[in-house]
């Protein structure tokens, strides 16, 4: 059976799972209501002050997960009254304090900012500058630093805190990475979700037989569900009702190979080229690099690709991309794009609606999810997209010199810009990856094991197609558009 | 322009949907009638298993194989014969 992370992970789940659950029945606007006495049942609080302030937390949960408007459009909410006002003075001196004679921490605090009472030592927040020097030279390792983990995940600078020490998105920079909603150990962050949406469209899809819905599955499913395999996660969403369940990996097979193209055709002029593929990587660039803006490749998305090539095959197709990524929700509304893809959901949310329609994929039969090649797969893991990439290079024999600059988080993300911006990156291709890991450490994976990304070349390696161009053999694809128009 | 629909979802694909494709194609070059006969993919004709699954027109599915593929095309297709499965 399904192991939880952590609490807040299961909180979330069981909320998704009773909206999902209720949505199937045809009850959820008259039943919504019972949804926080399911979730947390009794009269006694187990998480916060009261009982009832835990069920005003929980409307704002089923609220979000209805995809209800919120006060801002952003995908990513911060749910006020569940944010717990962590401290926000980064360092604090604690009963760890001797008192001592020699007082190094008022001695190296180049702002006057530690005072002494009793020869106790205290900080003013008023004077500190957080440089830490303090914390340094304490002998007893008396002083704590505390850095509020939403504003520590965020690598694109979004949060910040308001007078009440609320923590607040800035909409013009958040890339939607969901790093802070996986990160808040209140659970104070959510991502807002479309299972309703799904669910009416699946019921649809039952009733009229001319409503396909198609899955676009990430790749990043390989080391998701750890008590199946991935052939009974395939079952299972069949049985919620999708047409047909299809592998992301086999657009980033066709994503590649324009990618290669677009790479050896564009790379004098541009002198360096980032990848495409991460919607908050290129989000990042975007707002808060724009003047690096024409580096960013012009090629869709893996997951665009797909939702254009099924609608290519099937024009009344109806399209649901799963996935690890809360940013890829925002993707799928982007101007240029958005007649590829009805609807995201992630891992967390197919848990919970596999759950709710009753569904034990324990004990479902495999079926198979094979179109793709293993370098179309391993993209679902840092360093993936450039191995395939490369691997384009020496298939189709393009004649150009490939230099990648990995990057694998948005920390690491945010270096290399800064270096391209100063002009001197050390390649010519930015792989860049917001969540750590690649997309397997996405905000909204089940898993966030050490293991995973074994599990994901294993997954790659099982491909029947063994090559790009053995996974393309067949296909036309002078049919789809696969150029961006950022600015549309 | 007659359409000849391969099933090419996953469990198509393991049993050699890319092949059926290609003889498919192959053979109406062959027969020079690229201007009368095009051949489609689709994921999912609704009938998993047992495939490969093909589709003429709006009639109804068949299954076939790499190894059947070049009879179904001269007798089904071509020959106008019922769509039963080969």
């Amino acid at each position: 059976m399904r192991k939880f992370e952590n609490a807040v992970q299961q909180l979330k789940y069981k909320v998704i799972k009773e909206v999902a659950s209720l949505a199937m029945d045809g009850t959820l606007e008259e039943n919504r209501e019972l949804i926080p006495g399911r979730v947390n049942p009794g009269t006694k609080s187990t998480m916060r002050c009261c009982i009832h302030k835990e069920h005003a937390i929980l409307e704002e949960r089923i609220s979000l997960v209805m995809g209800e408007e919120q006060s801002s459009s952003n995908i990513i909410q911060v749910i006020d009254i569940a944010c717990d006002q962590c401290p926000v003075n980064r360092y604090s001196i604690t009963e760890g304090c001797r008192g001592c004679l020699a007082h190094h921490c008022s001695v190296a605090c180049p702002f006057g900012a530690i005072y002494h009472i009793d020869q106790r030592a205290y900080i003013n927040p008023n004077l500190c500058k957080e440089c830490g020097k303090c914390k340094k030279v304490c002998p007893y390792n008396a002083i704590t630093e505390v850095v509020r983990p939403c504003i520590r995940a965020c690598g694109a600078n979004a949060l910040s805190i308001d007078e009440e020490k609320k923590a607040v998105i800035d909409d013009d920079q958040c890339v939607q990475c969901g790093a802070c909603v996986y990160q808040c150990p209140f659970g104070a962050i959510m991502d807002k979700s479309y299972v309703v949406d799904i669910i009416d469209l699946i019921q649809q899809g039952k009733e009229d037989p001319d409503v396909r819905v198609y899955a676009v599955m990430a790749p990043a499913i390989s080391s998701q569900f750890t008590y199946a395999k991935t052939g009974q996660v395939v079952s299972g969403i069949k049985k919620l009702g999708f047409h047909s369940v299809v592998e992301a990996a086999l657009g980033a097979d066709m994503v590649a190979v324009h990618e290669a193209q677009e790479f050896a055709e564009t790379i004098d002029e541009r002198k360096l080229m980032t990848t495409s593929c991460c919607p908050a990587f290129v989000s990042h660039i975007q707002k808060n690099y724009p003047q690096l803006a024409h580096h960013v490749s012009d090629s869709i998305s893996p997951m665009v690709a797909m939702g254009r090539f099924i609608k290519s095959t099937d024009p009344q197709a109806k399209v649901v991309f799963m996935g690890p990524c809360t940013a890829k929700k925002q993707e799928a509304r982007e101007e240029d794009i958005k007649d590829a893809i009805d609807y995201v959901m992630t891992f967390q949310e197919l848990q919970a609606m596999l759950d709710a329609a009753e569904i034990e994929i324990a004990d479902c039969e495999e079926s198979p999810l094979d179109n793709a090649s293993s370098y179309g797969r391993v993209f679902a893991r840092a360093g993936g997209v450039t191995s395939a990439i490369e691997q384009v290079i020496h298939e189709y024999d393009i004649d150009v010199e490939l230099e990648p600059i990995p990057c694998d988080g948005l920390a690491e993300c945010d270096k290399a810009l800064r270096i391209l911006n100063a002009g001197r990156s050390p390649g010519n291709f930015i792989e860049g990856m917001a969540c750590v890991g690649g997309c397997i450490g996405g905000a909204a994976s089940l898993s966030h094991g050490p293991k995973d990304r074994n599990v994901v070349d294993q997954y790659g390696a099982l491909a029947t197609e063994q090559s790009i161009s053995e996974s393309l053999r067949i296909f036309d694809l002078d049919q789809i558009d696969f150029e961006r128009n950022y600015n549309l | 322009m007659k359409q000849i629909c391969v099933c090419i979802g996953s469990s198509c694909h393991v049993k050699g949907s890319y092949e059926v494709v290609q003889k498919l194609q192959d053979l109406i070059e062959k027969e020079k009638m690229q201007d009368q006969i095009e051949v489609k993919t689709a994921f999912c004709l609704g009938e998993c298993g047992s495939g490969v699954w093909i589709k003429t027109d709006d009639g109804p599915i068949s299954s076939v194989k790499e190894e059947t593929i070049e009879t179904f095309f001269y007798e089904k297709v071509l020959g106008g014969g019922s769509d039963e499965e080969v």
